[in-house]
């Protein structure tokens, strides 16, 4: 593990170099495997916050209160420290730069990770794809990437900010959660045929699913990666 | 034996000789679905199995209640790593099912409302190994979790037992199915650890 960067109260992201790597595609996750001394081993998978073609690549861990492995990552890990992993994986919640259809990203907390890499794909190909991203988060200080996200703004990427318990000061939309009202407003309409990408913890991708879908995408233009829950 | 974590000791705990490699127990019940959850009514629910000739064998949702239902009481093994020991379901055998189906193809593939579809070999499927199943712990199977109905296989990693079943087609080969077309083994045994192609 190369650096790592506070992101959030619970969470980190974490850059590693990885010998033979060769990249993964925007979407992708691995996964990785701690080893104790006495033989225990867990593995748990991770979405890659990166899409680039070489071997370092980033990861964004949010510290789960009863997990196993998160909080190693989080906490514990320091530079120089070995990891194992094993990927790229995944063949369908992926972008590739040569797709030319609207894409809407819509994100819910540390499920913001493999969007993020489908946002930085789009921006390190030239990509004129129109990119909508939709990113809810609990609080401000819940983000995570926020100057990157801030940063990748552009006539062809826009980002709608949703506070769902506290907004900013000055915020000019109280705190709510994302609803049928909040996506019919501040998404690509299905008119235009987008691809849309939902990720996050379960009950908000399922919400936030059912809402698409009752605004006319069809099914099979949505594709979900939930993490956890119930 | 992997690389050694710098200060990782894990929660101490024994080897759980129940859960196949490189799985954790979790008391939840985790919903990993590729897309959004599609809803069907009982009314519209119908269940078939299409043969090699084109015959095909056809229930309704009263039709298949009507079948002799067992209690099935098994663990469930996710890819992702999660495992449920002791999970409780109801469902109709595929055996009762396939009793007056006439093949000679080897390999089914499942499919569900919504498109998912997923491939099982025949004798997989047979022998009180599956069912279709409709109750999950002493409850109407949610449709987060695949209700009405959901194929119940859980001898194999659990993105096998295909949610929403809406019809199983006999196949002379076994043909990738979906998440076998998007990196995921074209068998998926837990026990050999059969996750990734």
């Amino acid at each position: 593990m190369v650096s790592v960067n506070t992101e959030t109260p619970t969470g980190r992201s974490i850059m590693i170099d990885v010998p033979g790597w060769g990249g993964n595609l925007a979407g992708q996750h691995l996964d990785l495997r701690l080893s104790a001394p006495d033989g225990y081993q867990a593995v748990r998978s991770y979405s890659i916050a990166s899409a680039s073609s070489g071997d370092r690549l980033e990861l964004a861990v949010d510290r789960l209160p009863d997990g196993e492995v998160s909080p190693y990552l989080v906490d514990d890990l320091l530079p120089g420290d070995q990891l194992e992993l094993r990927g790229p994986l995944g063949g369908w919640f992926v972008w590739r730069p040569e797709q030319t259809t609207p894409v809407q990203l819509i994100g819910g907390g540390s499920g913001i990770v493999p969007l993020i890499a489908m946002a930085r794909a789009h921006a390190a190909s030239g990509s004129t794809a129109r990119f909508e991203l939709l990113y809810s988060v609990r609080t401000p200080e819940d983000v995570f990437f926020r100057d990157e996200i801030a940063s990748l703004a552009s006539p062809y990427f826009a980002v709608t900010w949703v506070y769902t318990r506290r907004a900013p000061d000055g915020w000019p939309v109280p705190a709510g959660r994302v609803n049928r009202d909040v996506l019919a407003a501040a998404t690509i309409p299905a008119s235009d045929g987008p691809a849309v990408f939902v990720c996050g913890p379960t009950g908000f991708v399922e919400s936030v699913a059912d809402s698409l879908v009752a605004l006319g995408h069809a099914a099979a233009s949505v594709k979900t990666e939930r993490f956890g829950g119930k | 034996m992997g690389i050694i974590s710098r200060g990782f000791s894990g929660r101490s705990r024994e080897h759980n000789p129940e859960l196949p490699p490189g799985q954790f127990l979790t008391e939840d019940f985790p919903v990993l679905s590729a897309g959004p959850t599609p809803r069907i009514d009982t009314d519209e629910w119908e269940f078939t199995i299409t043969t090699e000739t084109g015959t095909v064998h056809r229930w309704s949702w009263a039709d298949l209640m009507a079948l002799p239902i067992e209690d099935v009481a098994t663990d469930i093994h996710c890819v992702t790593r999660w495992s449920k020991l002791g999970t409780s379901w109801r469902g109709v055998s595929l055996d009762t099912l396939f009793a007056g189906v006439d093949t000679s193809y080897g390999y089914t593939m499942a499919h569900s409302y919504g498109g998912y579809t997923t491939n099982v070999p025949l004798a997989d499927l047979m022998g009180g190994k599956a069912w279709i199943a409709f109750e999950f712990d002493g409850q109407p199977l949610d449709p987060e979790h695949g209700g009405p109905a959901r194929l119940l296989v859980p001898h194999l990693y659990f993105w096998k037992s295909a949610k929403w079943i809406r019809g199983i087609q006999m196949h002379k080969t076994d043909d990738a199915g979906f998440w076998e077309q998007n990196g995921y083994n074209i068998y998926g045994d837990p026990w050999l650890e059969q996750r990734y192609s």
